[in-house]
């Protein structure tokens, strides 16, 4: 039984990994670029959310709304001035423009909303006569599950098909899976590449604003650098399930929560990065493109 | 190619996380300077003050952006507010002046030397840990007098024998804690939760476990986390609660100590939670359900609460000039710029004596004299020659949603 109740931790933790690890390879997968200010676009989702529902005192899913259409504009203003410009530079200038954005909004957000940390008030409650629940339990109270967890988890599962059917089947979507195998081919073809690559990064920060309301609603605490070591975490593990592969982000969010759970529990707290790390080592050694990731043949 | 590139990113990747475990729980560089704040403040408080000779120069640094800005900042408006008073007394003046250090051993030692040449006498140290052990080494080549308000690691006093601390350090809180623990039976199985990348968190639990062993307290659990895994709590918690402890021991800051709080009661663990220093300030977090909260125990040595005079007085003036309730990092650099103060009377000294003479007549001070402060209790504040404060901790326990004085 406290392996179950490992297990479901572990499940609830990958899941949010698994929301942001999406977000990163949706972008990844198309625009080819590492966005590492996507843990902070989180952040500032979060944010947004928090002073939406807590000061002007909007209903819950009004702030999720909020928080989406503030970081899909964001999302694309970053694009515009950052990204776009160096559209022909080498890989790791983007990267390394994309570092700067994330130290960016981590200075701005602090100017903006201060080093205190906030918390982060749980939408995810059914109230209960005078107190209101947070989860429910099974087995006589010796498993614990919390309605975030539940949320989180279809939440996954219902973007991971939306974004599979949206690329396989509408124009756009076909338009960026264009871009994302070959640009120059698809600007022939008459495809807009600036478009595209817009509406994927509105699309992959959208998806932010929603994973940072997850992430807050499950670990409480908000403060300018929240989004940062989530967001890294994240990344690892969309590379662990094959970075680009949107059924690879989700298998390796919730692989590396459980892994990460399993570790601390039975082998101990102190080892438990260096496990998650070791296992992420041994995985690209066997299978250099993650787990669920494309082989792609490199012609010389 | 593009196998490199992963290469060459997923390298960036754990150079990044690895600089966000160096930065403890600062994480985050502060890029800009806000640390002029601090001297535009003291211009403006007293027009005495600022007549170069007329006063003693006293700067310090601290982080006043970054993910540890909380403290640096709370440590800058006591200072203020306690020179602001003394400056209006007449008598001996001060000029303070803040600059920011962003929690970074590198940016403290560049704000050092910007104090340095601005002409500082007297030194506030570094706020948080870090950056002290930095700035301290160049207290000592330099012959400046330090007390820093609140850095409380060992290596920030060790080796230099013009740094004092007004804060109590990390080997005394942890021992300080068993000591409270066994003496008031709180609690008969023991489990802690630590930060194991963290010099704080290690210094305490690492005394802890010694005085509970000689004091014969069962240590039933011990559990760590670190940067990158400060979010889930259910491994530490559950290890704690299949082993029965009945009473958690939690050396950490007050951030991850929320989540910790609200995980146990999502699982309905309900230990005697007890905490350090680094608890203070759990209450002010805006939106924080203080219902988790209730019953905690911590140790420290500053009680905004207290129905003492001076402190209800420095808790009202805080208030009203900064919207907040003082933590302890405020009421420490409160009581260090009074200690200065009584020092420097002690011994009759002037605003136009250099640095090294003033640095030998405050060591001598420092490890003779009783301050009567805000933190500490009755018997008063002293120092050993080593640096180290001596001053009694006071027990607190959070009732309705406010500390309350345990003895």
């Amino acid at each position: 039984m406290t392996f179950l109740s490992y297990l479901i931790n572990g499940l609830s933790l990958g899941s949010i990994y698994a929301i942001i690890a999406l977000g990163y390879t949706m972008v990844y997968g198309i625009a080819k670029m590492l966005n590492f200010a996507h843990g902070d676009v989180i952040m500032v989702g979060a944010y947004i959310c928090f002073y939406a529902v807590s000061a002007y005192q909007l209903p819950p899913p009004v702030g999720i709304l909020l928080a989406m259409v503030v970081c899909t504009v964001l999302g694309m203003v970053i694009e515009r001035l950052a990204y776009k410009p160096l559209r022909q530079a080498t890989s790791l200038a983007v990267l390394i423009t994309a570092i700067g954005v994330s130290y960016f909004l981590q200075n701005s957000a602090l100017l903006l909303w201060s080093s205190t940390t906030k918390i982060f008030p749980n939408f995810f409650v059914i109230p209960r006569g005078a107190e209101t629940s947070t989860g429910f339990s099974l087995f006589d109270g010796q498993l614990n599950i919390s309605y975030v967890t539940v949320v989180t988890v279809l939440a996954c599962l219902v973007i991971m098909l939306a974004l599979t059917w949206f690329t396989g089947n509408t124009r756009m979507g076909k338009a960026m899976r264009a871009c994302s195998e070959d640009k120059g081919a698809a600007q022939l073809m008459g495809i807009n590449v600036d478009t595209t690559i817009s509406v994927t990064f509105a699309i992959g920060s959208a998806l932010a604003a929603i994973a940072g309301v997850l992430l807050c609603s499950a670990y409480p605490t908000l403060s300018p650098t929240t989004g940062s070591m989530p967001g890294i975490k994240a990344f690892t593990a969309a590379v662990f399930g094959g970075i680009g592969s949107i059924p690879g982000a989700l298998l390796g969010g919730l692989l590396l929560g459980v892994i990460e759970i399993l570790a601390g529990a039975y082998i101990g707290t102190q080892l438990q990065n260096a496990v998650v790390f070791a296992v992420l080592i041994v995985v690209l050694l066997v299978k250099p493109a993650g787990l669920l990731g494309r082989q792609i043949r490199e012609k010389v | 190619m593009k196998k490199k590139l992963l290469c060459i990113t997923l390298t960036l990747a754990l150079a990044l996380g690895l600089s966000a475990c160096g930065g403890g729980n600062g994480g985050n560089a502060g890029g800009n300077n806000g640390g002029n704040a601090g001297g535009g403040n003291a211009g403006g408080s007293n027009a005495d003050g600022n007549i170069s000779g007329a006063a003693f120069k006293l700067g310090g640094t601290g982080p006043l952006t970054g993910g540890a800005a909380t403290y640096g900042i709370a440590a800058r408006n006591g200072a203020q507010i306690a020179v602001d008073e003394i400056n209006a007394m007449g008598g001996i003046q001060f000029e303070l002046r803040y600059e920011d250090d962003a929690h970074d051993p590198e940016k403290a030692v560049n704000a050092y030397n910007v104090l340095k040449d601005w002409g500082m006498q007297l030194s506030l140290g570094s706020v948080t840990s870090k950056p002290a052990e930095a700035t301290s080494v160049m207290n000592m080549e330099d012959r400046i007098f330090a007390l820093t308000p609140s850095a409380s690691s060992e290596a920030t006093t060790q080796g230099k024998d013009n740094v004092f601390q007004m804060c109590f350090t990390d080997p005394g809180q942890g021992a300080k804690s068993a000591e409270y623990i066994s003496d008031k039976s709180l609690g008969s199985k023991i489990a802690i939760i630590w930060k194991n990348d963290d010099v704080y968190s290690k210094g305490i639990h690492d005394t802890f476990t010694a005085r509970a062993a000689e004091l014969q307290l069962e240590i039933v659990s011990d559990t760590t986390f670190a940067d990158g895994n400060d979010k889930d709590f259910s491994v530490q918690l559950t290890n704690a609660k299949d082993n029965d402890a009945d009473l958690v021991f939690l050396p950490m800051y007050y951030e991850p100590a929320s989540l910790i709080l609200s995980q146990a009661n999502s699982m309905s663990y309900a230990p005697k939670f007890f905490g350090v220093d680094g608890m203070d300030g759990i209450l002010a977090q805006p939106g924080f359900d203080t219902s988790l909260a209730e019953g905690v125990m911590l140790l420290t040595p500053f009680n905004a609460d207290s129905t003492d005079e001076r402190t209800a007085a420095f808790v009202a003036k805080y208030q009203q000039q900064f919207n907040e309730i003082p933590n302890q990092f405020a009421a420490d650099a409160y009581d260090c710029v009074y200690a200065f103060k009584m020092a420097l009377e002690n011994a009759s000294a002037t605003p136009d004596m250099s640095n090294e003479d003033l640095c030998s007549l405050m060591m001598t001070q420092f490890t003779s004299m009783t301050l009567e402060g805000i933190t500490g209790d009755g018997a008063g504040i002293t120092w050993e020659t080593s640096g180290a404060v001596s001053k009694s901790p006071k027990g607190m326990v959070i009732q309705n949603g406010a500390y309350v004085g345990l003895d």
